[in-house]
């Protein structure tokens, strides 16, 4: 699986550009659904299992997409201005490598500060591809890049960029190939533009039209020094939302979660994030509403170049999920 | 192209013209239901007030095409009757609120005339002048017996359409660009597409009336026409203005990416090659905030390949804004060279 988790985090695909990594994914997951296609808007769209009398239409969602930039000018001396696809944490940019989608890389810096103690905005940054004009820049306005950093494996953890949400993707990839019977009509949702606002999500629900909707996604962590105040730790187990930000997941659900993960014995954590949201929250507005819930992977410093979650987790967040999809759902 | 001159700028004229706040869009309505007369079918007004018309093609093949343009504009609604014609206001989708003291406004279905009132310099002090008036302290004066005016009322500013050769001076100019050129081409709709037009309303306000068009017409791809700022000026200490969304001149300005909508990068694309091979100028806007019909109609439904293209204008939200009749035409005109070559290849591919 470590494997499989380099290659879809060494992926470069921001959001509204996800084609390299459909197209990867869409390899992996071809011998094991019984249909695939993609919609619209670009979600990657698998189809496994039908439905039986105790079964439901079930649909699970994790975003290909990440955190990326857009070129909005290239000035007479070749300098990149850019504006952020997605949450982007201007702390996180200055000396940081990018790569653009024809593969050319460039290096992050800013204006000069005046104040060192802050961190620049977005306006003061740019990127530099080594070009001495605009003529010889190979980069045009509205060209996307993202962060480039190679995916490292510290045995019990990895750090990697675009953990958020390449993780969620792994655990749905290896879910549908661990998953030997279920009672259920699966659709593995690959989503687009989660990270401008949970997009993809919404117009793939609406395709999909689902009895219960599921986010595999990344969440905060509270166990780094002075860090924010969540009762979310790496090595605890997979977590279960509870809300964040922008939904309220079915307390059913939640419960039906729980039970799962106690029965099969595996740990797992209760997850409140004040911040941020993820794909459930328009999945459960979809048509005439969605019960909806998350299978949240513990990460620390998401939506930074570098993204840390604990191999354990990952690996149980698939038993989790194997489980949750094996038997009947009773809520 | 089909003809492009002095009587779309007289239809233009009559639509900046016209007053319609985001919810009382009656006066624009009643123009476009007039201009759509004998040249669309089905037109029909649905529930939120939006206009919705077809104009089927005969060709074989034909892509769904729905093109939306805003019909509501920027402005105010009086919300308290302070006696003797004096009105306290709030201000209705996006403007600076140090635009309005001294302006002249239309209040009301009657566009009653009233100036947004300011103390006159002679009676105010130095520290006075340094600071803006803020909304609170502001009253629109229709003068006495202004009982024809009641709260709920909108009001615009009263700026009158004005043309000096190529340059065009107005209000509302966004949208009454998009509407005006989304008129002109359901009268010279190309027979290869269904074009399916949206005159929507409360876009300022949230991009209300799209998100129901879109349910409604539920098409293969489509369009927004909007209007977009161009703060093409010259950058302070001569610097290279890094920072000017559009510019004037350059043509209609293809969206990338704003704060609701990723272009589809095909139609992008389409856009592009249908200017390199007319020969019709376009720009890219800078990639950034702002927000058009397209966040809610590419959302609709099980989604839509959508792509805003926008008239550039200086000022735009503010009294008066400027902009060049030429980047007006050019708009009209890459939009039908680009609609007169869409063939439904264009979304075989997959969205890359």
């Amino acid at each position: 699986m470590k494997k499989l988790i380099e290659k879809l985090t060494e992926t470069f695909s921001p959001s509204g550009y996800e084609v390299a990594i459909r197209m990867l994914i869409h390899q992996e997951i071809k011998p094991l659904a019984d249909e695939i296609h993609v919609d619209a808007l670009g979600n990657l769209i698998a189809r496994k299992g039908t439905r039986t009398k105790n079964g439901m239409r079930i649909m699970l969602a994790g975003h290909m997409d990440e955190i990326g930039l857009m070129a909005t000018h290239v000035d007479e001396h070749g300098f990149i201005r850019f504006t952020g696809l997605g949450g982007i944490r201007p702390q996180a940019l200055t000396g940081g490598r990018v790569r653009f989608m024809d593969g050319t890389p460039g290096v992050i810096n800013s204006d000069r500060l005046t104040d060192l103690s802050k961190a620049p905005t977005l306006d003061q940054c740019f990127i530099d591809v080594g070009a001495s004009s605009r003529k010889d820049c190979p980069v045009r306005l509205g060209d996307v890049c993202a962060f480039e950093r190679p995916f490292n494996d510290l045995g019990t953890r990895m750090i990697a960029k675009s953990m958020d949400d390449r993780i969620g993707c792994a655990v749905m990839i290896e879910a549908l190939r661990a998953l030997r019977v279920s009672p259920h009509e699966i659709f593995f949702v690959f989503t687009t533009q989660e990270e401008v606002g949970t997009r993809g999500a919404a117009t793939s629900a609406f395709g999909v039209d689902p009895d219960l909707g599921l986010s595999i996604d990344v969440t905060g962590t509270g166990d780094t020094p002075r860090g924010s105040k969540m009762d979310v730790g790496l090595g605890r187990g997979p977590a279960v939302k509870v809300k964040d930000g922008g939904m309220l997941a079915d307390p059913r659900i939640v419960n039906w979660m729980i039970r799962t993960a106690d029965k099969a014995k595996i740990p797992c954590q209760r997850e409140i994030l004040e911040g941020g949201t993820t794909d459930a929250r328009s999945i459960q507005v979809a048509r005439a509403g969605v019960p909806v819930g998350c299978l949240s992977i513990p990460t620390r410093y998401i939506h930074s170049p570098s993204e840390m979650v604990d191999t354990g987790d990952v690996l149980k967040a698939v038993k989790l999920l194997v489980a949750l999809l094996s038997a009947p759902v009773v809520l | 192209m089909p003809t492009f001159g002095n009587t779309q700028l007289k239809l233009l004229e009559r639509l900046c013209n016209a007053c319609a706040v985001s919810g009382d869009e009656g006066q624009v309505r009643r123009i476009v239901l007039k201009e759509l007369d004998g040249h669309a079918e089905d037109i029909r007004v649905d529930a939120l007030g939006n206009v919705l018309a077809h104009c089927t093609g005969s060709g074989k093949d034909r892509l769904r095409v729905m093109l939306s343009a805003h019909m509501d504009e920027v402005g105010l609604m009086l919300v308290g009757d302070d006696g003797d014609g004096l009105f306290r206001f709030e201000i209705v989708g996006g403007i600076d609120v140090r635009q309005l003291p001294g302006k002249a406004v239309l209040v009301g279905k009657e566009n009653i005339p009233g100036v947004i009132g300011a103390r006159p310099i002679h009676l105010t002090t130095e520290e006075e002048l340094k600071h803006r008036i803020p909304l609170e302290d502001l009253r629109i004066d229709i003068g006495p017996g202004g009982d024809k005016v009641k709260p709920g009322d909108r009001a615009v500013f009263a700026t009158r359409f004005q043309r000096n050769g190529p340059v065009l001076i107005a209000k509302a100019l966004d949208d009454r660009f998009g509407v005006a050129t989304l008129l002109e081409l359901v009268k010279n709709s190309p027979p290869n597409i269904d074009l399916m037009a949206a005159f929507t309303v409360q876009e300022e306000i949230g991009l209300r009336g799209a998100k129901v068009a879109a349910y409604a017409f539920e098409p293969d791809l489509a369009i927004a026409v909007d209007a977009t700022p161009s703060y093409d000026l010259p950058d302070w200490e001569a610097e290279e203005n890094i920072a000017y969304n559009t510019k004037l001149g350059l043509g209609p300005a293809i969206y990338i990416g704003d704060s609701v909508t990723l272009s589809d990068p095909r139609l992008v694309r389409w856009m592009a090659e249908t200017s390199k091979v007319s020969g019709i100028p376009c720009q890219f806007r800078q990639p950034g905030a702002g927000g058009t019909d397209a966040g809610a109609i590419h959302r609709s439904r099980a989604g839509i390949p959508s792509l805003t293209v926008s008239v550039p204008h200086r000022y735009s939200h503010t009294a008066a804004s400027v902009a060049r009749f030429d980047d007006w035409k050019n708009t009209f005109a890459l939009l039908h060279a680009a609609l007169a070559r869409l063939t439904p290849a264009l979304l075989h591919s997959e969205r890359a």
